[in-house]
């Protein structure tokens, strides 16, 4: 009873929250399971159970099929290229330059912008317009003869998602940068020197001291930006508007419920994007608390 | 950006204070690298600006890249008189949700760091789930829920949606900020049998505001920038944040690009100020899971 005194009162106060998650989060997630099981397609709200049908309709739907294609190559782009650069750009400023500060603002800000404002630029700067038409980047590549670096961007049949990742991987590099600039500071300076002391070439100390110590930073990048890739669907839309061309899941049950009305199938693809990313993050999030209460 | 969340598991934190500066060799090729890639980054900011600045007949391909020869504000005056109204609806709904936000994050945070109860932990972990989940998996329902039991429509659902799915982010923050409060703090005010509230607003409130300002930053940029729930949430154009009237205006192709280019500077202009004067923060809100003690 004295227990229940003592921390009641924390329970009752966080008790809104609690619910408004259970019911908002939980809740609406089997609800959006049981809507994708039944068979509300188009206007009329039926609540019939049509049982797995969506979810085979949907694996012989080709047009799924290209969504996946499309949504794998933008990921991998995306994962490879914020990661590299993250750490290269972290590399660059671990030790202290000069303007520091300065430079890490210029890498991060475009966090700040919006998908929707950043497409209108990149829309501008990828436009693939041959010739006198040309605009944007392709411009540039030709005057400095490197054509071949420009071309048909996001609108290229085989690796245009690699293309649409570039805004993506523009807006986000900053972010896993800084990831990585607070995964380098952390590693004790004491370790490094130990390490020049034995002999160790600085290309040695990073190899085999600083770099094992970055392994749960590069994983917390990964599965930050593998979580944000999945689900991307702003980008695309401003981009690529509702063009099959550089169509993801996401803005493929956008599709369906504003334009067919087709409930059931709209909530069977958002109910396969939360399994993706389910994949992804709940056994990271059993790791992190799991460790947390190794450090505590 | 709107979808950015951050759980870092390392026990870092984040030191932003070089410890030596490199000398010698390698330095003028790392300030080279650094440069390209600076250069790199505000390219579209380049663009963005000059076309802003340019006269309609100069919008043509054949001018893409140079300076205006007449600058002019008129694609700036004619993006805001398509866009003014919508970003009095972003504001309408940033400034309350902003709030909201904070207030549920602060309560939740000293509550699961400071006045925990048994399975606080678990309970924190289910909400840490929300963070990452694609709202597109609550998307259909939700908008149901609002329609049976009769919300009113526009701005209302969509700031109750935006201080729900924030919950977690505002949590996490704030609990992990405050895990760096003294436990001692708390045995003197329970020593002296001060009840939850009163520890809450006399102790921990005080020392919370580098916590509020945090999460302030994240929500507003997460919610001015939010195109996903306010494209499906808010059907009147009227009612329209700028972001999705942004996209409208701009995906008919009929739009010239100068105004594009202004309204895309226009809707970007509130977080930008935010980044530019309150910058140190709003890296601390994305490296919220390092503010760990």
């Amino acid at each position: 009873m004295r227990g229940l005194r003592r921390w009641g009162p924390g329970l009752l106060l966080v008790s809104p929250s609690i619910v408004l998650i259970g019911v908002f989060v939980y809740g609406l997630i089997g609800w959006n399971a049981r809507v994708s099981l039944s068979n509300w397609r188009q206007q009329e709200h039926t609540t019939g159970w049509a049982g797995f049908a969506t979810y085979r309709e949907l694996r012989d739907d080709p047009r799924f099929a290209i969504d996946v294609h499309h949504i794998i190559g933008f990921t991998v782009t995306f994962i490879l290229a914020t990661l590299i650069l993250g750490a290269f750009l972290a590399f660059l400023l671990e030790k202290g330059v000069r303007g520091e500060g300065f430079f890490r603002s210029i890498y991060l800000f475009p966090m700040a912008i919006s998908f929707i404002a950043a497409g209108i630029v990149w829309r501008w700067l990828m436009n693939p317009a041959p010739g006198d038409r040309a605009s944007g980047l392709n411009v540039v590549f030709d005057k400095l003869h490197l054509s071949f670096l420009g071309g048909q961007w996001w609108q290229d049949p085989n690796h245009g998602m690699s293309a649409m990742a570039i805004p993506a991987i523009w807006a986000l590099s900053g972010y896993v940068m800084a990831l990585y600039l607070a995964g380098f500071r952390g590693v004790p300076e004491e370790l490094r020197e130990a390490a020049r002391m034995d002999g160790a070439s600085e290309y040695r100390v990073y190899r085999h001291v600083v770099f094992p110590y970055l392994r749960p930073v590069t994983l917390a990048a990964l599965i930050i930006m593998g979580h944000i890739s999945i689900k991307v669907f702003d980008l695309i839309v401003a981009i690529g508007g509702k063009q099959i061309i550089s169509e993801v899941p996401a803005v493929y049950m956008w599709v369906l419920i504003y334009d067919s009305h087709d409930y059931a199938k709209g909530a069977a693809i958002a109910t396969l994007l939360l399994i993706a990313i389910s994949v992804l993050v709940i056994p990271y999030l059993i790791y992190t608390v799991r460790q947390e209460r190794q450090a505590a | 950006m709107s979808t950015t969340t951050a759980v870092e598991p390392v026990a870092t934190p984040v030191e932003w204070v070089p410890r030596h500066r490199k000398r010698g060799r390698g330095k003028w090729l790392k300030y080279l690298a650094l440069l390209f890639f600076a250069v790199l980054i505000l390219t579209p900011v380049y663009i963005l600006l000059v076309t802003s600045f340019k006269p309609l007949a100069e919008t043509d391909a054949s001018h893409a890249w140079s300076l205006p020869s007449s600058w002019t504000l008129d694609g700036w005056r004619q993006a805001w008189d398509g866009l003014s109204s919508s970003l009095g609806n972003s504001f309408k709904l940033v400034i309350p949700a902003t709030i909201f936000s904070c207030i549920l994050g602060s309560l939740n945070g000293f509550v699961l760091s400071k006045w925990r109860f048994p399975g606080a932990n678990v309970v924190f972990t289910f909400m840490l789930f929300g963070l990452f989940i694609p709202y597109q998996a609550v998307m259909i329902p939700m908008i149901q829920l609002f329609d049976d039991a009769s919300l009113p429509t526009g701005i209302p659902r969509l700031v109750l949606a935006h201080v729900i799915y924030g919950i977690p982010i505002t949590t996490l923050i704030f609990r992990n900020y405050y895990a760096t409060i003294p436990d001692e703090l708390m045995e003197a005010a329970r020593v002296d049998r001060a009840g939850m509230l009163r520890s809450y607003w006399s102790i921990v409130l005080p020392l919370s505001a580098p916590a509020f300002v945090v999460a302030a930053i994240w929500q507003f940029t997460s919610i001015w920038n939010d195109f996903l729930f306010a494209v499906f949430i808010i059907t009147d154009p009227s009612k329209w944040p700028v972001t999705v009237a942004l996209n409208n205006t701009t995906g008919s192709l009929v739009t010239p690009y100068n105004v594009q280019m202004a309204g895309a500077l226009l809707a970007s202009l509130p977080t930008l100020a935010v980044y530019i004067i309150l910058g140190r923060y709003f890296i601390r809100g994305m490296m919220a899971g390092s503010l760990k003690g």
